[in-house]
């Protein structure tokens, strides 16, 4: 193995980990929820994206095969940390805050308390249960 | 060389998981508990894959991906749970 491929999977590693390190550390460091989401769901993603591509740089210098495992598990974390992200924040919503309290983006409101279609009806369920 | 940075980031992911396990405890509420786990699984998943390249096997892969799936299935249906008070309506 060539002494750049170390340099490059040596320092692809280290990205990683101090990216999932500040992620945990901001987590612990920000005062509510809402601003806590902000610090794992980037930082970590981030850092284990830093992680995969040393993977992927490591096992193409040292066997020669380009491995398509670690894109399959950053897809699959890339797609699933903004949605993990959304249902967090928006239980919190419902826990915690009322219509009123948020900032109007432009004069509509949010359309998460809106009533549900076919409310006027009473078929659908309550919205909050909380 | 690749060695050393793999001590550093067994290290640094080490740290971070045990600040992971004090989020967990701490709270306050519900949902930075599941906010923590779910950081968790995310460090979990990084610390397998680094075990990978250590042990220079791509083994662990699927273990890592099997990690990454029921990381997100589960705290979705926790987050859904606290939401609606019922995971599937």
């Amino acid at each position: 193995m060539s002494i750049l491929a170390e340099v490059i999977v040596s320092a692809l590693i280290i990205i990683g980990a101090v990216f999932l390190l500040v992620g945990s550390w901001g987590m612990i460091r920000m005062p509510e929820l809402m601003t806590r989401l902000h610090a794992p769901t980037k930082a970590t993603t981030l850092g284990v994206g830093g992680t995969l591509l040393a993977s992927i740089a490591y096992f193409l210098a040292a066997e020669g095969v380009f491995s398509i495992h670690e894109l399959l598990i950053s897809m699959f974390l890339f797609l699933s940390a903004p949605i993990t992200a959304h249902f967090l924040a928006k239980a919190y919503m419902h826990s915690r805050l009322k219509a009123g309290e948020l900032p109007r983006p432009d004069g509509k409101g949010w359309s998460t308390y809106d009533k549900p279609a076919g409310a006027e009806s009473g078929e659908a369920p309550p919205r909050d249960t909380l | 060389m690749i060695a050393h940075a793999l001590t550093f980031a067994f290290s640094a992911i080490s740290l971070a998981l045990l600040m992971n396990l004090w989020s967990v405890v701490r709270g306050p509420s519900i949902l930075d508990r599941v906010l923590a786990i779910d950081t968790m699984v995310i460090n979990v998943i990084a610390l397998i894959i680094l075990y990978g390249i250590s042990e220079q096997t791509p083994v662990y892969f699927e273990a890592a991906l099997i990690f990454a799936m029921f990381g997100f299935v589960s705290t979705v249906a926790y987050a859904k749970f606290v939401l609606r008070g019922d995971i599937i309506e």
